[in-house]
């Protein structure tokens, strides 16, 4: 355990404003974000905020002094400071300037130090690709979508979502990436898909899996019901003696890509009583001839 | 992982008023699909980035452009002399000593 007070320079009396800004002095010098490259500097600002965050708490300083609670700082994932990502390519966006060309590097460079570049000559290079994740619902990504994109630097670019897209699926959009340079060609825009949940669907392979609850009379006596699949609702007929768990097929009405056939929707029937409980039927059951049939093979 | 401006806002700990003052200034770039928008992971960081900025360093809103520019900067040439060292990498063991050598000399002045 190290001392808060020895970590964040102060003496045990010193004020609330004096700790403030024995951390801020501290913060700047060490947050990650302000040290890119530097490794050490995650443990030194993990040291640092975790003596601020006992120490501007008037009720846990005491604490503290008291011998009550021990410092420990809180580990921060490396990924939720900005320079973990600010070099890859969700990052392009914010890395200022035109995409990279050496030569107007060299330009600057040598220019500064007064030297010769040497026979340099332009370089003819492609520009960088670019990542953007884009989030769709479920039936978008089942049945495909046209999504419009707008991009931070006012571009808009229209997106195809094929029908069966899949969260982790990449679109490539080609040349909708950084500019090249010398004339090169425009990098490529990856657009990484999201597909949000359904309170209703869920997809197995190309399959579409529905669980329905029934009524005790559907169950029994079986009948027609309307079953919503991702193309709207579609009438099914329930067998008579159907139970919960009974599964119940509905051959192709599941997700298509393109080039393969339709997957099927399933669906997962749940029986279920009457929401208060009903006389008549209580009454039934008791006098019901055959109502210790057995479920469990005991 | 995509997340909307109140998700963001509530996960992080800034106000949307203040999120979104920060959208228009252009400080963060959150992509733009129909009405909404998404954060993704570098978007989240930078909001937190900016958050400990604002609050625990004291870098108010007039000095606060200066400093994510000089650190955008920062982060392309570090992007740019990592692809130089890519290609440094290529090269036979001779070539890459001599620059290495360059850059130690250059360093030291």
């Amino acid at each position: 355990m190290t001392d808060p007070y020895k970590i964040l320079g102060i003496a045990k009396t010193a004020s609330a404003d004096e700790v403030k800004k024995a951390y801020r002095k501290l913060a700047k010098q060490h947050h990650p974000d302000l040290n890119p490259g530097n490794a050490e500097s995650a443990s030194k600002f993990k040291d640092i905020s975790g003596a601020y965050d006992l120490l501007s708490d008037a009720d846990k300083r005491a604490r503290f002094d008291r011998g009550e609670i021990d410092a420990s700082g809180q580990e921060r994932a490396d990924a939720s400071f900005y320079r973990s990502h600010a070099g890859g390519p969700q990052g392009a966006k914010y890395r200022a300037g035109p995409g990279f060309d050496p030569s107007d590097l060299f330009a600057d460079m040598f220019a500064r130090s007064g030297r010769g570049g040497g026979d340099f000559h332009e370089f003819r290079m492609r520009g960088s690709d670019q990542s953007y994740t884009l989030t769709v619902d479920f039936l978008e990504a089942a049945k495909g979508a046209q999504k419009r994109l707008s991009f931070p630097d006012g571009r808009t670019i229209d997106v195809n979502v094929p029908a069966g897209a899949e969260t982790g699926t990449v679109l490539r959009l080609r040349t909708q990436g950084q500019p090249g340079s010398g004339g090169g060609p425009a990098g490529d825009a990856l657009i990484e898909i999201t597909v949000e949940t359904h309170p209703l669907f869920r997809r197995e392979g190309n399959n579409v899996v529905v669980d329905l609850p029934i009524t005790l009379t559907e169950a029994v006596a079986g009948g027609k019901i309307n079953v919503p699949t991702i193309d709207g609702p579609v009438s099914m007929t329930v067998p008579a003696g159907s139970n919960t768990g009974t599964r119940l097929r509905l051959r192709g009405r599941g997700i298509a890509p393109k080039g393969h056939s339709a997957g099927d929707q399933y669906i997962t029937l749940k029986v279920m009583l009457p929401k208060e409980p009903d006389a008549a039927l209580s009454d039934f059951i008791e006098n019901w001839p055959g109502r210790n049939y057995d479920v469990r093979g005991t | 992982m995509n997340r909307s401006l109140h998700y963001v806002a509530t996960e992080i700990g800034v106000t949307v008023e203040d999120l979104t003052g920060w959208i228009e200034r252009r400080w963060v770039l959150p992509i733009r699909s129909g009405k909404t928008l998404a954060f993704d992971d570098a978007d989240r960081a930078r909001i937190r980035m900016i958050l400990d900025f604002h609050r625990d360093l004291a870098i108010d809103d007039e000095a606060m452009p200066v400093v994510l520019d000089l650190l955008d900067r920062l982060h392309a040439t570090r992007a740019q002399l990592r692809a130089v060292l890519q290609g440094v990498a290529d090269l036979p063991e001779a070539a890459q000593t001599m620059v290495f050598k360059k850059m130690r000399g250059e360093a030291e002045q």
